[in-house]
């Protein structure tokens, strides 16, 4: 049992590592082409991101969007479905809220209105990710075409409903949000002063502590790991995997939804068009990187969000780009090196038994 | 007159969907989904300016266009081929890199965050309908002619032949003496190759390579391949359809009472219906996407 724990841990923990290793070097290369030192503009990404208060709560209000998103990736692959379509999701969660927000009068409490934000941007982004959902479990339409065509038509359609309906006169964002806007977390620790981390924080930390009861201790979870195993011995165990797939999807969507409060509700108190772009791309790599588990989402969420806000950081010296390389490079590396790392473990281990 | 220059802007908007698509037919049908073709592209568009800047040739930028799409595509077949990976999640890594790599190179060699200097290109002055144009850009021909060649390699060529039988039965083609993965490998090296084709295309149509500028192209040459249910003839007017309805929003644009974002969603949600089968379903070949297993 111990052996196995060991193996499977192995077999969980290597892959990130060989990727962030394979990121470095590439990191490096990128760096020196630039004719910079490697270790110059390393230490400067560390400084600008957990060195200093500012920093630091810029990458929380990041890592609060990927864990949604992330979590909305991991609960599908975790279903056997690939959700690229968190990008559409969260905007759609975004603009419920928004929109919901826009129309409510001043003066109630956040308290009250927390439960129907939720609501909303669960719905928004649950109606496109159970759309997907639908279409497969109906007609077998795969997911990952379905939700990227879906991705298009809903953020075209947000446009232009935001156009066309609900922008305030000459932006891209709806009207502010009067009442039930969440504090910013510099309003509880003063040093995070102008950054955009907010309380929306702590749902996301709720989030990976429910998507982890949920997928593991609760029998809606137990059968939709089930279905992503082994779709054909679930089905023959006496689970609906149909009606599984298109749940699945519903929940993903509804997850990378309420993302989108971390904006709304949290930051600007309005709907913005495109205002979360590049954010449910990357929860592919936050859920890849996390290894579909929770806690491992949220570590991911850190990861991705430091080097993201650390490309800022660095831009002075190189272009900050080079952190969209290296994103890149660690999701490509990360599913290059799970199959090669599981092949090598085991032949190392056959080898080490004989 | 107005007749004839709506189809010589339709042609020439569906150029990067024909090259593109006509890619990813060939792609899929080895099996290896085509997720990449928009990074591909944007590479390709990258490359090609670069080529066409520093040769102050655009057949040096359409060599390099090439060159930079079969690039991305080689490492795409790395992954997904040799080690395994899972197609998809290295499909979508392909774009994001595509993204980033193109740009840190940008400023690196053009100290730009926007776009390249003018480059050379194929076009003549335009004049009257835009067909003259269109006849002395080579690369219009090649884009005109690379559906039919990706359908007479499939279907008359025993390269074609063996394409075809490794995404449907790999292990079948194996056991009578394919090499499996040197099929995939040229079958997605050459995927590349045109959609780099169509994003040189691009750059050297527009004198330069700007940040982005496939702007979802390669999606839409994806939703070709699967609305015209991954046989290139059929793929070519999907690629000629949803350019039609393109060059309609543009011409519409303001005086209609159809927003442009609707006219946008048409070829998504086509594939779509396609996809979920309302009129005649669209079956992929079998073994899309499963190198993995």
């Amino acid at each position: 049992m111990n052996g196995r724990l060991r193996a499977q841990l192995e077999e969980t923990i290597l892959p990130p590592i060989v990727a962030l290793l394979i990121a470095a070097l590439v990191g490096d290369l990128l760096i020196l082409v630039y004719g910079q030192s490697p270790a110059a503009v390393y230490r400067l990404l560390i400084q600008g991101t957990w060195g200093n208060a500012y920093g630091l709560g810029q990458v929380l209000y990041k890592t609060t969007t990927l864990t949604f998103t992330g979590l909305a990736v991991a609960i599908g692959l975790q279903a056997g479905l690939f959700n690229i379509g968190a990008e559409s999701q969260l905007a759609a969660g975004g603009f419920a809220a928004g929109v919901v927000g826009a129309m409510l009068p001043a003066g109630i409490p956040s308290v009250v209105l927390l439960p129907l934000f939720i609501a909303a941007a669960a719905i928004g982004g649950g109606l496109v990710g159970g759309a997907a959902g639908a279409l497969k479990a109906k007609w077998g339409a795969h997911e990952v075409i379905t939700t990227i065509m879906l991705n298009f038509v809903v953020l075209a359609l947000l446009n232009y409903l935001t156009v066309a309906h609900f922008k305030v006169f000459d932006t891209l964002h709806t009207a502010d949000i009067r009442s039930g806007a969440l504090p910013r977390l510099s309003a509880v620790v003063p040093a995070f002063h102008g950054s955009a981390a907010n309380v929306v924080l702590v749902l996301a930390l709720a989030a990976v502590a429910a998507a982890w009861w949920y997928l593991y201790r609760s029998r809606a979870g137990y059968e939709l790991r089930a279905a992503g195993l082994q779709p054909g011995a679930a089905e023959y165990g006496g689970v609906k995997v149909s009606r599984v797939w298109w749940q699945a999807m519903l929940l993903s969507g509804a997850v990378a939804g309420i993302g989108g409060l971390n904006f709304v509700l949290g930051y600007k108190h309005y709907y913005e068009d495109s205002f979360a772009s590049g954010m449910g791309f990357l929860g592919i790599a936050v859920a890849l990187v996390g290894r579909n588990n929770p806690l491992g989402v949220f570590l991911a969420a850190l990861l991705f969000a430091t080097l993201s806000q650390g490309g800022l950081a660095v831009n002075a010296v190189v272009p900050k780009q080079m952190v969209e390389v290296l994103q890149a490079v660690v999701i490509i590396a990360v599913a290059t090196s799970v199959p090669e790392v599981r092949r090598l473990l085991r032949g190392a281990r056959r080898s080490a038994a004989t | 007159m107005i007749f004839l220059a709506l189809v010589a802007q339709t042609v020439r908007i569906s150029m990067p969907y024909l090259f593109a698509s006509a890619g990813g037919v060939l792609s899929e049908r080895s099996g290896l989904i085509g997720l990449g073709l928009e990074g591909y592209m944007l590479a390709g568009a990258f490359t090609a300016a670069l080529g066409s800047y520093y040769g102050q040739n655009p057949w040096v930028g359409v060599i390099a266009g090439v060159g930079g799409g079969m690039a991305l595509a080689l490492l795409y077949a790395l992954c997904s081929i040799r080690y395994k990976a899972d197609q998809v999640v290295v499909g979508v890594a392909i774009n994001l890199l595509a993204v980033g790599a193109t740009r840190f190179f940008l400023r690196l060699v053009f100290r730009s965050s926007s776009n390249s200097p003018r480059v050379p290109g194929f076009s003549v002055v335009e004049t009257g309908t835009g067909f003259l144009a269109l006849a002395h850009n080579p690369l219009i021909w090649m884009g005109a002619l690379s559906i039919p060649a990706v359908a007479w390699l499939l279907y008359r060529t025993p390269f074609g032949l063996r394409v075809r039988a490794v995404g449907e039965h790999p292990g079948a083609a194996l056991s009578v003496g394919v090499p499996v993965p040197k099929v995939q490998w040229i079958a997605v090296a050459l995927s590349g190759a045109l959609a780099g084709l169509g994003g040189a295309y691009l750059a050297l149509d527009q004198h330069q390579f700007s940040d982005q500028m496939t702007a979802g192209r390669g999606f839409i040459a994806l939703a070709a391949v699967i609305f015209g249910r991954w046989d290139p003839v059929r793929v070519g007017f999907a690629c000629l359809l949803f350019a039609a309805a393109e060059t309609m929003e543009i011409r519409l644009q303001g005086t209609s009472q159809i927003p442009g974002q609707f006219v946008q969603m048409i070829p998504y949600l086509l594939t779509i219906v396609a996809l979920a089968g309302v009129v005649g379903r669209a079956v992929p070949p079998a073994a899309l996407g499963k190198s993995g297993d």
